[in-house]
């Protein structure tokens, strides 16, 4: 077990565990930050996508030992109430059907937006193609990138 | 005008006492409208409750709650059911607020999800539900006003008395509604006066689901709870033999390792207790990693275990008969083996009209195909998982199950507390697809909490959800279709089954349209356990018949969409018959529809297009896919889709529900596939199992509506199974090759189909 201070969502908080402990888990079990989900366990699906100094990373396969001082950003930081123009593209476009990859979707779209406001299609399949949805919203996920682009 | 017995929906008119009153702790963000929280309305937050029936109640300023009692799992029922509701109570949507009721069986109807039939069997008691309530708002008013009830009209949660001037909100006479007696006969409102059935509304569950907030069982948590993980045998046809877990409980953070069954061995099993391993061992301690770190170090010995039989009823109940679990580790050669011999072999004849026989030996030509498709996981994107606390006289569950009510049976025989001592909580559910339909998490998950004496949260890992079991069984159907000299059809012989179960429909279409039909069915016993996939058997079936209909089309040099309007055509005026189990006209109907919105007799000189038409889940469908070669390689670029499910309650939901199912079967399509060696299932994560993924959906979707008043029928199935035919066609005619067996990538030799 190691004590580690965290940055996340512009919080320092605490955790004791150990170090191997992916960030996912210790969002999850530790910081009661479920927003970010269990997907896979291997970064084949991106539900537990998470901003890490703003790029886009899978936390189930990101150590805690290794976050040191990194900003680290969850949906339930992305704003302060929904409003990022990622999150109001999704209600735009009412995107989510079960909505559990969801979160993982709008972070990996907002980190694309972040670094490219103006992606063409293709940047956008390339952003996006980490994140599985099994009730293939992916035609709505695609029409709200665009929507958040153009605003 | 429709008038309805409220009798036909007696438990929904209960009172729940201990719910009216004050005391819920709710936030305007719970509002339907999704409208933008503000001070305003946080004040207005009512201060007190009363409950017109078990699905809703009003509070004294008019706020409208209501329930929904079906499970949800992305199908948006949180959305849609209580739209139903608030259309005949007549209120304003945006006041309306939605809670998913949990399972109370003496509360609700019919709490399942699963084949497509929430909305079709919602509809009626739901309506009567809300009209119910709204008349005795307006019995209230009319009591207070001293005037006849038939002089009040409502609009928008308001009550008028025109004569008067009266007017109040439903939440002034909600008080005195609550306590008169409920009425016998209701009027439900005329179709044409819908003003929010037919207007699309976004789902409830929107803001929360975007900003990450709890919904889901996974997510849920309490005081002092302990982190449990199973561990199952490698492969189908093994057990567990010994285990040592001396290692794993030196491990940080290890509390226990026991051994769980989940099945008494007198219980009696429902159909949806499908369980692959009863016999499993769980890991039980502080935090998820330190529990799936300590399984890896648990020793198990397993052993091949010999053929056994348990207890069970069939679908819907009916008496106990005994299944047998055959002994052996099976694999997907031998499997292919037996599947080829037994469509060599006669079938069980299921319906035979005319004289096929006669017909296939005098004609002048047999075309003769035969399609398989492989074992399908569900791949739900919430790994299977459940919390449970499970005291001495009480369990308390909270997870996804679509079907509570067989798995409370369970509960209380597996745990030995009765029924009634068991709440379970029905999570927001991360995918379903008929996997949830099998509950034995919840039976895990509580013996677990039961023996470790703690509140737990169980989670199976992603490779546990893979191998585990449940799938969509593995499928063959030979087509075959006698034509005369002339090209003209004289007999159609379907012969179809599949590892454990056969997929065939015997009294759907083309059944019904041709005079010499014949339709057999074989299934091989196997120890790989099965159950429904979106579109149970459909899901296969659809896509052989409606490829082999493409290319029996092109044999007898006819449109493909002109020869099934043709068979259509005679099934609607001389069918072939009596028990065809669709109805032509609104079969033609969508295949027309789809043929005007995809503008299919003007020539497309950039795209290959496929069509297909099924009928399931009491739905009618059509779909036209575009495939575009771009370098060699075929890409999906719009599907049209053209469905006829009667009224559509939310249309934009209703798309977006046909636009997943859509993209879903084109990747099942494409990529679906579990195969096995020595029992053990090849693939156990996404690595390896192949998922549709963006680049690989189509670039647009237009799902179209057929205007009717029938009664709607659902949408969460019937777009699926088509599909599968809609691409099979389109890539034939991009590439020059019939595709038979799924996945079709592996047919596309070369051809990478990740392209970026």
């Amino acid at each position: 077990m190691a004590k580690y201070s965290l940055n996340i969502n512009g919080k320092s908080l605490q955790v004791d565990v150990d170090p191997n402990t992916p960030l996912l888990w210790v969002l999850r079990d530790h910081l009661n930050l479920v927003g970010t989900k269990f997907g896979c366990g291997i970064a084949q699906c991106g539900a537990c996508t998470v901003h890490i100094d703003g790029v886009a990373l899978r936390s189930c396969s990101y150590p805690v030992s290794v976050v040191d001082d990194k900003q680290v950003l969850t949906i339930e930081g992305l704003s302060e109430d929904g409003d990022h123009p990622i999150q109001k593209a999704w209600m735009e476009h009412d995107v989510p059907q079960c909505g559990y990859c969801q979160a993982g979707q709008i972070m990996s779209a907002a980190a694309l937006l972040s670094k490219n406001p103006s992606p063409s299609d293709t940047d956008i399949d390339a952003a996006m193609r980490g994140n599985i949805c099994r009730c293939g919203t992916y035609v709505r996920i695609k029409k709200a990138i665009r929507t958040a682009a153009n605003s | 005008m429709t008038i309805v017995k409220t009798r036909i929906n007696r438990r929904s008119f209960l009172k729940a006492s201990a719910l009216a009153g004050g005391g819920m702790i709710l936030s305007f963000s719970w509002l339907a409208g999704c409208k933008p929280t503000n001070e305003e309305e946080v004040l207005a937050l009512p201060k007190e409750w009363f409950e017109l029936n078990s699905y809703i109640k009003i509070g004294e300023n008019g706020a409208v709650t209501l329930f929904n009692s079906s499970p949800e799992f992305g199908q948006n029922v949180q959305t849609s059911l209580p739209m139903i509701l608030a259309e005949e109570l007549d209120v304003d949507w945006n006041m309306v607020m939605v809670e998913q009721g949990n399972f109370a069986p003496r509360r609700f109807e019919r709490q399942f999800a699963g084949g497509s039939q929430s909305i079709r069997q919602g509809w009626i008691p739901l309506r009567t539900v809300g009209a119910t309530a709204r008349q005795m708002l307006v019995n209230a008013a009319a009591q207070t006003w001293k005037v006849s009830t038939d002089e009040i009209t409502t609009e928008n949660g308001v009550l008028m008395h025109k004569a008067s001037g009266k007017k109040a909100g439903y939440g002034e006479m909600a008080s005195l509604a609550a306590k008169l007696p409920v009425p016998e006969d209701i009027k439900l409102k005329e179709k044409q006066d819908f003003k929010i059935v037919g207007s699309s509304k976004r789902n409830v569950d929107l803001k929360k689901i975007i900003t990450g907030k709890p919904l889901f069982g996974i997510d849920h948590k309490v005081e002092g709870m302990k982190y449990a993980s199973i561990i199952h045998p490698p492969a189908f046809g093994m057990k567990l033999k010994s285990f040592d877990a001396t290692i794993a409980l030196k491990m940080p953070g290890i509390q226990e390792v026991f051994v769980v069954n989940i099945f008494n061995n007198s219980y009696v099993r429902s159909f949806f207790d499908t369980a692959t391993f009863p016999e499993l061992i769980a890991v039980v301690g502080n935090s998820t990693w330190e529990v799936l770190q300590a399984k890896k170090s648990v020793n198990v010995e397993w052993e091949n275990a010999a053929e056994s039989t348990f207890m069970k009823t069939g679908f819907g109940g009916g008496d106990p008969f005994q299944a047998t679990v055959p002994e052996g580790l099976e694999s997907t050669a031998i499997h292919r083996t037996k599947m080829a011999d037994s469509t060599r072999k006669p079938g069980r004849i299921l319906r035979k009209d005319g004289d096929p026989e006669k017909a296939f030996k005098t004609a002048a030509k047999v075309l003769e195909r035969t399609y398989t498709a492989p074992f399908l996981a569900h791949n739900t994107m919430e790994p299977a998982n459940c919390f449970a606390h499970v005291t001495a006289d009480q369990a308390v569950l909270y997870g996804a199950t679509q079907w509570p009510d067989p798995i409370s049976d369970t509960l209380s025989d597996s745990l030995g507390l009765p029924k009634e001592k068991i709440q379970i909580n029905l999570a927001r559910m991360g995918g379903g697809f008929g996997r949830r339909a099998y509950s034995h998490q919840l039976v895990e998950a509580a013996l677990i909490s039961q023996k470790a004496k703690a509140p737990i949260m169980m989670v199976y890992t992603r490779e546990d959800d893979m191998t585990s079991g449940v799938y969509r069984p593995t499928y063959s159907a030979t087509y075959r279709a006698a034509l005369d000299e002339n090209n003209n059809l004289l007999a159609f012989h379907v012969k179809a089954g599949g590892i454990p179960e056969t997929p065939i429909h015997p009294n759907r279409f083309p059944a019904g349209a041709i005079e010499n039909y014949l339709a057999e069915s074989w299934e091989i016993p196997s120890n790989i356990t099965v159950g429904a996939f979106r579109a149970p058997s459909s899901n296969f079936i659809a896509g052989a018949e409606q490829s082999f209909l493409d290319e029996l089309a092109e044999e007898m040099g006819k449109d493909p969409i002109d020869f099934r309007l043709e068979l259509l055509g005679r099934a609607i005026k001389n069918p072939v018959g009596e028990r065809n189990d669709y109805d032509p006209e609104r079969y033609a109907g969508v295949l027309k529809l789809v043929r005007e919105k995809s503008q299919w007799d003007t020539l497309q000189s950039d795209v290959n297009r496929g069509v297909s038409a099924y009928f399931c889940h009491n739905s009618y469908v059509a779909e036209v896919l575009d495939i575009k070669m771009v370098n060699d390689k075929p890409v999906v670029e719009n599907v049209y889709a053209a469905v006829d499910c009667g009224i559509v309650v939310n249309p934009d939901a209703a798309a977006n529900m046909g636009e997943g199912a859509i993209v879903d079967g084109i990747g099942n399509a494409f990529y679906g596939e579990l195969n096995f060696q020595d029992g053990v299932p090849q693939k156990n994560n996404f690595n390896t199992y192949r998922m549709i993924r963006m680049p690989e959906a189509p670039k647009k979707i237009d799902v179209h509506f057929v205007k009717n008043e029938h009664d709607p029928t659902g949408l969460g199935e019937p777009l699926f199974p088509p599909i599968f035919a809609a691409l099979a066609n389109a890539l034939y005619k991009s590439t020059g090759k019939r595709l038979y067996n799924q996945p079709f990538i592996t047919g596309l030799e070369g051809e990478d189909l990740m392209r970026l």
